[in-house]
């Protein structure tokens, strides 16, 4: 990817036990370095925007696993900005319709990924229908 | 055409003869009966349940019941799978009454989503026809309808209407002609053997050369190991609403009639019966 030299942070995994759970995991942030290949496909670039009242991140661009799940990523991005565990998170493709939680992020990018990216919008209270 | 209609009925008709037992861990003051009833295959389990919830709750102790969940065969079923998908999924070949277990203690949260009430299983309806749409018309027709034609979607389906469903739906499944079908087909493939959730991509209704894409050609394209190859044994049942379509069906065709009310087809791909 052409992207694969920029220094955008990685989520970590965690092992694949976010299904649809509460637990959230616990990530440690670490910066991108320079991935194999096969690395780099087993993973995407998400770029995360607020809507609303909801803080922003300081960094917008992740890579993540493509089998992670929304959860997993709304869970990440609460204790990324801090928000209690139990607070609501609602995470948006196309500013149009919110995945469910079980959704692997993967498929959101095979479908309405675009410029190499997914762009996704999260809120803390229901932004689109 | 009049007999394709007929197709849309048929599959909105569809029930699934079940039986729920109250789990035997279960604390109750009285025995609890088993609770028999026909589930629509394109409704949600936690929609159609009430009468469910109330008859084992009747024996049961308030404190003794925290939010109710449902498991056939060590499986924890989730409510947000339409309920033939459920049973395609897990429960082809087996003999019916479908036998649900219904738990009111212990919620698998690492299986299943939380459902505290209707407006959830709405917010999630809702959702997979809008992802629909997106793949369909890039999100055209669902952004042109007004909010009453959302709540007339939802009202159709939590009532068991299907005309009034289908008054809202069908501008859903237009196109126009010179596209000869959708952007994208909806599209869900499940194998109850895998580790992920389920496969979904960018798949168009119509081949490069013009040649409608059939149920064939999808499956080659997602899941090869379940066309049985040439002159080789079956090892796979590809199943939509209970039946096994025909390989050869048009996958567009296939998205105007056999899409659940979320307007994605639900695709279960299962090992053959042995005997």
């Amino acid at each position: 990817m052409e992207e694969a030299g920029e220094n955008h942070p990685a989520l970590p995994a965690n092992g694949g036990s976010d299904a649809a759970g509460e637990a959230a995991p616990a990530p440690a942030v670490s910066p991108a370095t320079e991935e194999p290949h096969s690395e780099t496909k087993r993973k995407i670039d998400v770029l995360l925007k607020a809507v609303g009242d909801t803080p922003i991140m300081k960094t917008k661009k992740w890579t993540i696993e493509r089998t992670r799940t929304v959860q997993g990523l709304m869970d990440f991005i609460k204790k990324y900005l801090k928000l209690e565990a139990s607070e609501q998170m609602f995470i948006y493709v196309n500013q149009s319709f919110a995945p469910s939680p079980d959704q692997e992020v993967g498929v959101l990018y095979e479908c309405f990924g675009s410029d190499g990216k997914l762009v996704l919008h999260y809120c803390k209270s229901q932004a689109w229908g | 055409m009049t007999d394709d209609k007929d197709v849309l009925r048929d599959v909105w008709s569809g029930r699934i003869p079940t039986c729920f037992t109250l789990y035997q861990d279960e604390l109750t003051e009285r025995e609890a009966e088993p609770y028999y009833l026909l589930l629509p295959r394109v409704s949600y389990l936690t929609l159609v349940t009430d009468k469910v919830k109330k008859h084992f709750q009747k024996v049961m102790r308030t404190e003794d019941i925290s939010e109710i969940w449902f498991e056939f065969e060590g499986i924890p079923l989730k409510w947000h799978y339409p309920i033939g998908l459920l049973f395609d999924l897990h429960a082809s070949n087996t003999s019916l009454p479908w036998s649900i277990t219904v738990h009111f203690k212990n919620f698998p949260f690492k299986d299943l989503l939380h459902c505290q009430s209707k407006d959830v299983i709405e917010a999630h309806f809702m959702s997979s026809v809008k992802e629909a749409d997106a793949l369909k018309h890039k999100s055209q027709v669902i952004n042109e309808m007004q909010k009453k034609d959302h709540k007339q979607l939802w009202m159709g389906l939590q009532n068991d209407k299907f005309d009034q469903f289908w008054a809202i739906n069908r501008k859903l499944m237009e196109y126009s002609p010179e596209e000869g079908g959708f952007r994208y087909i909806p599209f869900r493939i499940y194998q109850a053997t895998s580790e992920r959730p389920f496969v979904q991509k960018l798949f168009r209704p119509v081949a490069n050369d013009g040649k409608p894409h059939t149920l064939d050609d999808l499956v080659k394209e997602v899941c090869p190991a379940a066309i049985p190859p040439e002159g080789g044994e079956k090892k796979y049942q590809v199943m939509i609403h209970g039946i096994e379509p025909l390989l050869e069906t048009p996958l567009q065709w296939l998205s105007e009639h056999f899409s659940y009310p979320d307007n994605f087809l639900h695709i279960a791909i299962i090992p053959q019966p042995t005997d």
